[in-house]
This record gives structure tokens, sequence and C-alpha cells, in this order.
């Protein structure tokens, strides 16, 4: 077609339906990259999902008649307390009397224990969630013929167990509890170190400083750190807080000798480093949207930078910091790199006792069990990413509330 | 009379105030040659070693620092494969999200779809890592082939960190398209263009620079990722060019190596330093060139 031809009478309208179907064509594949997205996130939920529940086929390693003639769930506290005293080794026992002492263990816990140290679980094959649901029968002939002795059971590997056991080498008994105590502990460091200082800095650079060329550089450099890979920041933390700051980080410089510089402290601080830009972003977004009229008031009435600052500027734009803040939590919350680097350990079946202890994290214990070969393990995996993923979304509610909140106030 | 003394005073403690604000503020600088720093110092002791040359570095394709192979490129080619994969997943769904949900889709549609792609965006690399080992893989070997699929491939690993940076690209591009003038649209309206026409003829171009810079901040996503290639692409340096096989990327190697027993002063551990360091110094380029792009793109239209 020449640049100057316009077509006219029913050749315009021959072309033009053309032209409304061509962009018709296109607002569909608009529209399907839209359901793709979709879509994978669908997927995505869908896999996790399927991998936490399921069949289960098991054999008993020793027979559970050897230690007792009733049937296992009959049996009392007592009894179990007494099948453990007299078939456990002196040694186990009182290693486990000293952990926690058995007279104040629960006859769950005590009945996961006797399962756990003395009959013993072999798990034989595992199965997703719509497999079972699916093929339930096929599943059941297959295991009669291959497994004669194995039980088949339909588990749910997510269980209020699997919160608060710590971990275990057998992923049957394993749990996350040290693992979301870790994590607490290192956000809770990370978030005290942070957010004093990236409020401060968000204040300076929007309520003090002026267009000079140092100030123009802090700024663009706190956006540029925001896009620093987190793996980065895991080199740093691993050189610095790890290894030059060891006495600090260890606690040795406090007397606390038996760790040396890859405890939480450690993670905590490089979190924290990791949080802070995004801390400083977001807090001077909130400190902009705060009325310029508020702070020409208070000049007005005589009141000096910081008197306007901490009075009127900071409870005003306090929601919106929070809500950047929370949103810090949830990175901090869900990275693995920077952790991995710094020396999270992975098999640690002790409550973490403080910021010098050594520490693993919720997304640590997924890195490590999804990297298992084992199918059980993957299957905890998914009952941890579903933990992960239900604290993450409690937070981003709250601070998707603590923003309508705010839009409606001004 | 008493005369009121309107003169400036200095207030010590504003002053005090004001110092700590701006040592909070300069921290992050602080941290910025804290990384140079540290980084620079240990890849300074690796390149000082006498066995690594820059052409050995460059030029050889075994990479094993313990045994005196320093070839670089496997890392480097794997990274780049995954994240070319990833770009090219990532960028034409991005785009078109953000023009559905620019110019196609009505506010409540939009409001609707949006918290789907913060979701997305909000999911920690680990879970992605999961996603990508146990629900890409199999569905890539169901259809080319447990022969030619790998359980561990830079393909999964690919497509599935191209899904994690879409919810990226789409917002950003986004950003940039609802940015160009309302003007411009009602201009290509009047002269009786589709609103197809309209979107591809007059306003993506208009947001062009906008989009390169999502591109530019996708790519440096990209190439700094770690879970998702550390649990899916394979462990091991291997130089191909088969997306289907294994091959270990830059950060997956320093995740791979840095999680075991790793002695200092080791050339293992400067190593990794020497690794990170390229890796901080190609995302701040990219960084820096987005972020200039925006700027400019911002100034036109404000």
């Amino acid at each position: 077609m020449s640049q100057n031809y316009y077509p006219e009478g029913d050749s315009f309208r021959q072309s033009l339906s053309g032209r409304y179907r061509i962009a018709n064509i296109w607002q569909a594949l608009f529209l399907s990259a839209l359901v793709i997205a979709v879509l994978s996130l669908v997927a995505l939920l869908y896999n996790v999902i399927d991998g936490a529940f399921g069949y289960v086929a098991f054999e008993y390693k020793n027979d559970p008649s050897k230690f007792t003639a009733k049937p296992l769930d009959d049996l009392t506290r007592q009894e179990l307390l007494d099948i453990l005293k007299v078939n456990l080794s002196s040694g186990a026992y009182t290693k486990l009397d000293n952990e926690k002492p058995m007279q104040e263990r629960s006859g769950s816990v005590l009945y996961t224990l006797v399962l756990e140290r003395l009959i013993q679980i072999d798990t034989k094959q595992t199965w997703s969630m719509t497999d079972s649901i699916l093929r339930s029968a096929e599943i059941k002939a297959e295991i009669a013929q291959k497994y004669p002795k194995a039980k088949l059971e339909f588990r749910s590997w997510l269980t209020p167990v699997f919160l608060t056991t710590p971990m275990s080498s057998k992923a049957e008994f394993a749990g996350v509890r040290t693992a979301i105590l870790g994590s607490l502990w290192m956000v809770g460091i990370a978030i005290l170190f942070a957010l004093p200082i990236g409020i401060g800095a968000a204040i300076y650079l929007q309520e003090y400083a002026n267009k000079n060329f140092i100030n123009r550089v802090i700024q663009t450099n706190i956006n540029n750190l925001a896009g620093v890979p987190s793996i980065v920041y895991g080199m740093l933390g691993l050189a610095i807080f790890v290894r030059a700051l060891e006495p600090f980080t260890s606690g040795s410089m406090f007397g606390i000798m038996d760790s040396n510089g890859r405890t939480i402290l450690s993670a905590g601080l490089t979190m924290g480093i990791l949080v802070l830009p995004l801390i400083i972003i977001n807090a001077q977004e909130a400190i902009k949207a705060v009325p310029d009229s508020l702070r020409q008031a208070a000049f007005g009435v005589g009141a000096t930078r910081w008197q306007t600052t901490w009075h009127y500027v900071l409870p005003n734009a306090l929601p919106g910091i929070l809500t950047g803040s929370i949103l810090a939590v949830s990175r901090a919350i869900g990275e693995t790199a920077p952790l991995i680097i710094v020396g999270a350990s992975t098999f640690i079946s002790i409550d973490p006792s403080g910021p010098f202890s050594k520490f693993t994290a919720l997304p640590i214990q997924i890195y490590q069990w999804t990297t298992r070969a084992q199918p059980e393990f993957h299957a905890i995996a998914a009952s941890a990413i579903i933990v992960l993923l239900i604290l993450l979304l409690t937070l981003n509610a709250a601070a998707v509330l603590l923003r309508n909140h705010v839009q409606r106030k001004y | 009379m008493n005369q009121l003394d309107l003169s400036k005073k200095t207030r010590i403690g504003e002053s005090v105030i004001q110092t700590l604000l701006f040592i909070a503020g300069f921290l992050s600088i602080f941290i910025t040659v804290a990384i140079v720093y540290e980084l620079g110092k240990e890849a300074w002791l690796f390149f000082g070693n006498p066995d690594v040359t820059f052409a050995k570095f460059f030029g050889t394709t075994t990479w094993q620092p313990s045994i005196g192979q320093f070839g670089i490129l496997p890392l480097v080619t794997s990274t780049l494969i995954t994240s070319f994969i990833a770009i090219f997943v990532s960028l034409p769904l991005g785009l078109a999200v953000a023009l559905f949900l620019s110019e196609y889709a009505s506010p409540k549609a939009r409001s609707a779809l949006k918290p789907v792609l913060e979701i997305l965006a909000g999911i920690p690399t680990v879970v992605y890592g999961y996603f990508a080992l146990l629900f890409m893989t199999p569905l890539l070997q169901k259809i080319f082939g447990e022969q030619t699929v790998e359980v561990y491939n830079m393909a999964s690993a690919g497509i599935v960190m191209g899904i994690m940076i879409l919810p990226l690209i789409s917002s950003m591009s986004e950003d940039a398209l609802s940015a160009v003038p309302r003007a411009l649209r009602e201009g290509a309206y009047a002269m009786g263009a589709t609103k197809f026409e309209t979107s591809i003829q007059v306003v993506l171009p208009a947001a062009l620079s906008g989009i390169g810079a999502a591109l530019i901040i996708g790519i440096s996503r990209a190439v700094g990722e770690t879970m998702i290639v550390a649990i899916a692409a394979g462990s091991g340096p291997n130089f191909t060019f088969n997306p289907f096989k294994a091959a270990e990327t830059m950060t997956g190697h320093i995740a791979r190596i840095s999680g075991g027993d790793l002695s200092y002063n080791s050339i293992d551990y400067t190593s990794l330093f020497a690794i990170a360091l390229m890796l901080f110094l190609v995302t701040l380029v990219l960084n820096l060139i987005s972020q200039t792009v925006i700027n400019r793109f911002r100034q036109r239209y404000e």
C-alpha cells in the first residue's frame, strides 16, 4: 500500500473488518498471556498442596508385638513410658530425658518416640494427592502385591506435630519448630538493626538533605543497593560478620565459646543490610506522601525542623512506614541464598537459645528437603512451603490492610 | 520594652540529630564501599595467584579451582542460557500482560488481576525452585522425553525464572505504558485507528524506553537469581549449550561451594569472591543503565 493511498467505500469497509479481526486476535493473545500468568500461580500452589498430602506405604522394621501385647493405639501414657524405659539403651534414654524430662512429655509425643526409636518406620513409597484420590484402587492393589506387609495410610504431612517438633533425620518425624524459631530470631535482629537506620536515612533524605552532590549520590546508591543480588549480600556477610567480626558475632567477646561466626547474629545483620534499601525507599515514599501544608503550619508556629519531623511528619507517615517494614520482613523471611552463604546449619534439633546460637531457617529447610532424593522429603518440603506461604500471606494481608487504611485517610 | 531576639540560635540538639540522620543516610554508601572492598580484596588474592591468568580465566572451559582449572566460561554460559530462557519467557508474556492491563482491562478487572501478579512476585525463590524441580522438569520430560531432558536442566530453571520475573516486567512496563499521555491515544483514535493499532503503533513506541528499562532490570534479576538454579539447574560446572542438560550457574556455584565446609584463604574461597565481584559489577551496570533510562523517560512526560 503506497503512502498516500487511503481506501474508500467498499474496499475501506473490507479492510476495516480485516483490521478489526487482527485487533481481536491480538487482544485474545494479550489476554492469554494473563491467563498463563494466573495458571502458573495456580499450578505452583496446586503442585505444593499436591505434594503435602497423599498415600504413604510403610512397613514396621520391628514388629510392635516385640514391645507390647496391646495394639499400639490403645497404650496409655504410662505404658508408653515404660516401653521406652525398658527398650531404649540407658544412654539414649538419659539423653532424651536431659533434653526434656520424659515425665513432662505428653502421650502423643511419647507415642511418636516409640515409633521413631523402637518400632522404626520404613517408608516404601509415597503418592501425590491427585494420584491418591484418582488411582486409589490401583495403588492398593499395587501395594498388596509389591509389599504385602506394608500398611497404606492417607497422610497429611502437614500436621500440628510437624509445626512443633524439631528436625529429624527421618522425614516421617521431622518438623519445622527449630526452623521457624530460627527464622523469627533472624528477622527480629534484622529489623532491630535495619528499621531505625532505615527510617533515619529516609528522614534525612526527605526532610533535611538539600540537592547537593553527596545527597544525590546517596539516593542513587540506595536505589542501586536495592537491585544488588541477594547472594552478593551473603558474600558480604560471610566476609564481614562471619569472618572479620567473628569475636563479636560468635559471642566469644562475651564469654560464649561454643560456636564460630556462623550464628543467628551474623545472619540477622546480613539480612538487615539486605532489607535496608527496601526500608529506606518505602519510608521515603511514606514521608513524601505527608502533605507539605502540615510542615509549613508547624514551621509557621516556630517549630524547629526536628520538632516538625517528630511531632507532625512522622506520626502521619507511620502507617506507610509500617507497611514498608512489613514488606521488608516478608522479604527477609523468604530469602534463602544469603543464609546458605553465611552458613545456616542444616541439621539443628535444639531450639536456638540466643543470638549466638547456630541456627537453621524455614527456607533453608525447604531447600535442603527439596534437594534430597527421597520423595518423602519432598512431601515435608511441600508442607514447609505451605507454612512459609501462610506466614507470608498473613504478613502481606496485614500490609495491604494498613495501606488501604492510609489511602482512605488522605 | 523587651526586645524579642529573632536572630538564628545554634541548637546543639538539632545539630546532633541532623548529624545522626546524615550518618544513617551515609551508611548506605559505606555498605556499597564495603561490598566493593571485601569482594575486591578476596578477588585480588584470587587473581594474584600465579596460576590464574586472564587468558586461562576467560579462555578455558573447565572450572575446578582446587585442582588448578580456572576457566570461568562454563559458569558464564550457563548463567547466560538460563537468563536468556527466562527473558525469552517473561518479556513477551510480561509485555502482553502489561498491554492488556493498561490498554484493555476495565479498572475493575485491573484491580482484581493485579493482586495475582503481586502474589506471584511475593513468592520466595526457594519455592520457585521446588516448582521447577518437581513440576516443570517432569513436565518437560513428558513433552520432550526422558532421554533428552535430564533431571537437572537449565531449561526448567530458566522457564520458572521467567515466571518469577514476569510480574516485575509487567508492572514496570505497565507503569511506562500508563505514563504515556492520553492525548496521544485520543489523537490516534481521532485518525480512525483501532485500539490495537493505537496500542502497538502509538503507545508502545512512546513507552519503549520504559519497557527497555524493565527488560534490563529483568536481565539483572535473572543473572543474580540463585535458589531456582541452585535447586533445578544442576550442580557441577558443565560447558554445554544444550538447555536440557545440567549445568551450574555462577550463583548456583557460589551457593553450593559455600554451603559446604570452606576454609578461609583457600583458592576455592577466594574464587567465590571473584565470581561474586563479577556478578555485582554486571548487575550494577545493568541497574545504572535502567535507572538512567527511567529518569530520562520520566522527564519527557512530566
